[in-house]
């Protein structure tokens, strides 16, 4: 088991597009890393650059503390689980988890005993006979997973595993993952578009966008404090308001003044902070769970304001109502037993705790 | 049709049995047609087997009817099998044909692997020119070939048919073994990759067992082509000794003007024997091979 190091790492191809823009990122070793961020954010070169399935155009990249830029894929001592499983077709289960083995020329007792513990931790010991087209998405998944363990290596390397499956079948696989990171505690790199797999197997989330990196930390850390527009967007689902405002400083207080003569008060913790845009142009920013339907205005920092939802989203625990303000589209979650309909004027509270404040040429989060 | 009931609606069963009287019509239509054409192929065949059971008497009587045997004998098998070179050149068929199926599958892998995997400045185009060299007639390049051959001391000579035909061979296996290769996923090779394969064992352990079907069809291709070549080597092969079958049959049964039918027809009869079994025990994958990639298997 290692830490992973990747230092200024760039990936450009012919005619000088570049993929990857100098990204580092540290890894340590046991930890869970998940690589999020939209189609073509480099998120895969990345991956397949410390596999050394694709050349590093520029910068280091280390496994375990040595410098593996030119040491071919075999032996870097990774092992990787392609989106499409990437099994054998011609073998048998078993061959195909004792392959990698085999060709290490491991003693033949010792590969049946490797690929028997792993079959048994992925719950895949009676199909260990069977050829791959004799198997369902989810049960090639657990082999192409089985292939990884059984090599016990100093990383594992996550290729979009899941989204070829269904979405009852993914949220299965999803825990499944997380079990054996559990189990084998060996150092993973996950790659992933789908921000809720980030959240939820992720230590550590590494979130891209064209080529370099928004922002690294735990999950939680990225939801509640994301510090660019893009982060803020990316991570949550639905994803966070961004309504274009103005800071008024008044009466020592700071305030947030929306389109349609609507003012919220800053919370007083939070005026230090923001007063350097005072009086500009802002982006206010806040996730639709703090934008519900008004009841609980007792509490501090919780401000109110009439919406005139257009769309009504029930989800059952919750209803997500969709209004448009100076040409945004907010939406907001309330509960399901609010009077929420579309045409029909509804209090809205805006609970200000949690509201952010983003420059709107930087993009950067206060 | 009058069939359909106001409302648009269509009983069930009655839709069912349009559905099974189109469907026989299709079926009788299908067997006409297949009909038509086994008489039409079958024919040149037919003739040849009756002709061979006859003997030369009956032959040159154009009173009889050349479609019946009046009284059949097996004198043409027997002389070719226990006279002159028959054998000889069934051997050496078979000999040159084995060598050059072996040669071509053996470069034609390669190469194939290569150019669909291994990517390389001008991989691409190299492919392209793979497959135009097959495109060059054979009659055109068994002059320039004659001189090749003569300069190597091999004229004469059967083994200068097994440097030859892989170049009729190559191209073609190389460029049908390239599509099949290419339909094999990129992220089997990196599997493989990560496994700890060497290009050889990727080849070897994972390409050839997944593309089989591929290299079965080109593996018939080139024995079709060898065996049934024919300007190769009446062009350099003049020693009864050293023919093939094909030239073998004609040179040694035709003197001047003098046909001995009955022997020709037996003789390509029985050399028509190797490649009915072959295409009979590989056709099912000589068809997969062909149209791979055609439809997401």
């Amino acid at each position: 088991m290692a830490q992973v190091t990747l230092r200024k790492v760039v990936k450009a191809y012919e005619g000088g597009v570049q993929a990857v823009k100098g990204i580092d990122l540290d890894i340590a070793d046991h930890e869970f890393v998940v690589l999020v961020g939209p189609s073509g954010c480099g998120k895969s070169t990345t991956l397949r650059m410390i596999a050394g399935l694709e050349e590093i155009s520029d910068g280091e990249i280390s496994i375990g503390g040595r410098l593996v830029n030119d040491v071919p894929p075999r032996d870097r001592d990774i092992a990787m689980v392609f989106q499409n499983y990437a099994l054998y077709p011609h073998m048998t289960v078993f061959d195909n988890m004792a392959f990698g083995l085999m060709l290490r020329k491991f003693p033949k007792e010792e590969i049946k005993r490797r690929v028997e513990n792993a079959a048994r931790i992925l719950d895949i010991t009676p199909l260990l006979q069977r050829k791959p087209k004799a198997l369902s998405g989810g049960q090639r998944q657990r082999v192409a997973m089985g292939r990884a363990i059984v090599r016990d290596p100093k990383v594992f390397l996550f290729d979009e595993p899941l989204s070829n499956l269904d979405a009852k079948l993914r949220v299965q696989m999803r825990t499944e993952i997380k079990k054996v990171h559990q189990t084998v505690r060996t150092t993973t790199i996950y790659v992933t578009h789908d921000q809720v797999e980030a959240m939820t197997l992720a230590d550590r989330v590494v979130v891209m966008h064209g080529g370099v990196i928004e922002q690294v930390g735990p999950p939680q850390e990225l939801y509640h404090n994301p510090k660019t527009r893009f982060v803020a967007g990316f991570i949550g689902s639905p994803a966070m308001n961004f309504i274009p405002a103005r800071l008024e400083n008044g009466a020592g207080a700071l305030r947030v003044h929306l389109p349609g003569d609507i003012v919220l008060p800053v919370p007083a913790e939070r005026t230090a902070r923001y007063s350097a845009l005072a009086g500009k142009e802002i982006l206010f920013g806040i996730r639709p769970e703090h934008l519900t339907e008004a009841k609980n205005l007792e509490r501090p920092n919780v401000a109110q304001m009439l919406a005139t939802p257009e769309v009504t989203e029930p989800m059952g625990m919750e209803t997500l109502v969709h209004f448009k303000m100076a040409g945004a589209e907010i939406c907001g979650r309330v509960d399901p037993t609010a009077p929420a309909a579309p045409g029909q004027p509804l209090p809205m509270a805006v609970d200000l705790n949690h509201m952010h404040v983003l420059e709107p040429q930087s993009g950067r989060v206060l | 049709m009058s069939t359909t009931t106001a409302g648009g609606f269509v009983p069930a069963e009655m839709k069912h049995g349009s559905l099974r009287r189109e469907r026989r019509w299709a079926m009788i239509g299908a067997y006409v047609a297949l009909a038509v054409f086994v008489v039409f192929f079958m024919t040149p065949p037919f003739h040849m087997l009756v002709t061979s059971l006859k003997g030369s008497a009956e032959i040159a009587d154009l009173s009889g009817n050349p479609w019946l045997v009046s009284a059949p004998t097996l004198q043409n098998y027997w002389e070719l099998l226990t006279q002159g070179n028959y054998l000889l050149h069934f051997r050496n068929s078979i000999i040159v044909t084995t060598c050059t199926v072996l040669i071509s599958m053996v470069v034609s892998t390669l190469a194939a692997f290569a150019l669909a995997r291994m990517k390389f400045w001008g991989s691409a185009t190299l492919a392209t020119g793979v497959f135009l060299t097959y495109l060059v007639p054979e009659t055109l390049l068994f002059i320039p070939m004659f001189q090749i051959v003569g300069s190597l001391g091999l004229y004469n000579n059967m083994w200068a048919m097994v440097l030859i035909f892989p170049t009729l061979t190559v191209p073609f296996c190389t460029w049908i073994m390239i599509g099949y290769f290419a339909s094999i996923p990129k992220e089997l090779d990196e599997a493989a990759l990560i496994d700890g394969a060497g290009h050889l064992q990727m080849l070897w352990k994972i390409f050839i067992p997944v593309a089989l079907p591929g290299i079965l069809a080109a593996m018939i291709f080139a024995f079709t082509v060898s065996w049934a070549a024919f300007i190769y080597p009446i062009a350099f092969l003049v020693s009864s000794d050293q023919m093939v079958l094909t030239v073998g049959i004609v040179s040694d049964l035709i003197r001047a003007d003098t046909f001995q039918w009955g022997k020709i027809m037996a003789g390509a009869l029985m050399a028509a024997l190797p490649p009915l079994l072959v295409y009979a025990f590989l056709m099912d994958y000589y068809i997969a091979g062909l149209t791979a990639g055609a439809t997401k298997g």
